[in-house]
């Protein structure tokens, strides 16, 4: 943020106006990741500061390439398609795992636990209390960051192409049952008068 | 309602009216050469290593990680459902670029790559007082003790 290094009268910055959670701006893309660190130390030569450079090229938050990343056929047709489709999913998010050798997952659950919660959300969407279905208040929330960072994670696997900005956050809630199933169930416990600190968080602010 | 992430007039706002300390001029040194200087890192992307408590919700968790140099197996600790994670799930360099600097290190552009990283968590009290006085200078006495000599620093 400019604005911030100006006002904290940082001795060196450079600017990057890319999303956040994108500081060298382009995942995957060693040369564009080189350039950035390249800007940023050539500040290095500047002979007095504070200085703040901005670099030349700019990423949209928004407008990006939409996530490219096909969905399993029905496995198992007995089970609620948000847990079927997770349980088909697994393989690849093993793949995931097994090329980087690590996870977000495991703020509340395991990934091998996420088709077991999204049959909560089943439950809750089905017309039973959100806490009476096993999610204890503190745990809910931290139950959806790793269903939905399972979902990124092999996102990454399958996907061709680029990851854009908020590509994969808007592929798990708008292309897949895992996501919708989320969505649903945020709106059931909103209008079985759940308290908003409970329900608000299970998807972005601006989601319905 | 947008997005806040995806909404850059909100970020805009925001950056501009956040409450931040007041620092009159700050100091400004000229470090060794590139080529001779050992890099960290510092990132306030709450990474952990796996099996590591991490970062807590809210914004009163000050602590740093170490993340050593050979690390790969890190968590992002950016809970926040507003945060974009997809970037950092297909490379954690967009955040955390060691392989970068291990490839400047072989090329010869900089000196060498430290033992040791760090990372905090961005979301902190307005003061960031904690930081300030207390796990700031603790990792810069640390990475001093490593003879770190620059430090890039990537915000999230």
């Amino acid at each position: 943020m400019r604005e911030v290094a100006e006002r904290m009268n940082v001795p060196r910055a450079l600017y990057t106006p890319f999303p956040v959670g994108r500081s060298l701006g382009k995942p995957g893309d060693k040369d564009f990741q080189h350039k950035v660190l390249q800007a940023a130390f050539g500040l290095l030569e500047e002979p007095e500061g504070p200085v703040i450079r901005e670099f030349p090229v700019s990423i949209s938050p928004i407008g990006g390439e939409p996530l490219v990343c096909a969905l399993p056929p029905r496995m198992n047709t007995e089970l609620h398609p948000a847990v079927d489709e997770a349980e088909a999913l697994m393989a690849a998010y093993d793949r995931a795992y097994q090329k980087n050798k690590r996870t977000s997952i495991g703020m509340k659950i395991s990934a091998e636990q996420v088709p077991e919660a999204l049959g909560r959300f089943v439950r809750i969407t089905e017309g039973e209390q959100w806490d009476e279905v096993g999610f204890p208040s503190e745990s809910i929330y931290g139950t959806v960051h790793d269903i939905r960072c399972y979902y990124e994670e092999l996102a990454c696997e399958l996907a061709e192409g680029p990851i854009g900005p908020w590509a994969t956050e808007e592929w798990f809630y708008d292309k897949t049952e895992g996501g919708q199933l989320i969505l649903k169930a945020r709106r059931v416990m909103r209008d079985q008068g759940a308290d908003q600190s409970i329900w608000f968080g299970l998807a972005p602010a601006g989601r319905e | 309602m947008s997005v806040f992430g995806k909404d850059e007039t909100a970020i805009g706002k925001f950056a501009a009216t956040m409450p931040v300390p007041e620092f009159g001029k700050g100091s400004f040194n000229r470090p060794k050469p590139l080529n001779l200087a050992k890099v960290a890192i510092v990132t306030t992307a709450a990474l952990h290593q796996a099996g590591r408590d991490g970062f807590e919700l809210g914004d009163s968790d000050f602590h740093y990680e170490t993340l050593p140099r050979d690390a790969r197996d890190l968590a992002l600790g950016h809970h926040s459902v507003n945060f974009d994670r997809g970037g950092f799930a297909a490379d954690i360099n967009v955040v955390y670029p060691i392989d970068r600097l291990e490839e400047l290190a072989d090329n010869g552009s900089i000196g060498a790559v430290a033992e040791n990283h760090y990372a905090f968590a961005g979301n902190q009290s307005a003061t960031v007082s904690e930081i300030r006085l207390d796990s700031g200078p603790l990792c810069a006495r640390q990475m001093l003790s490593e003879e770190v000599d620059i430090v890039l620093l990537t915000g999230t």
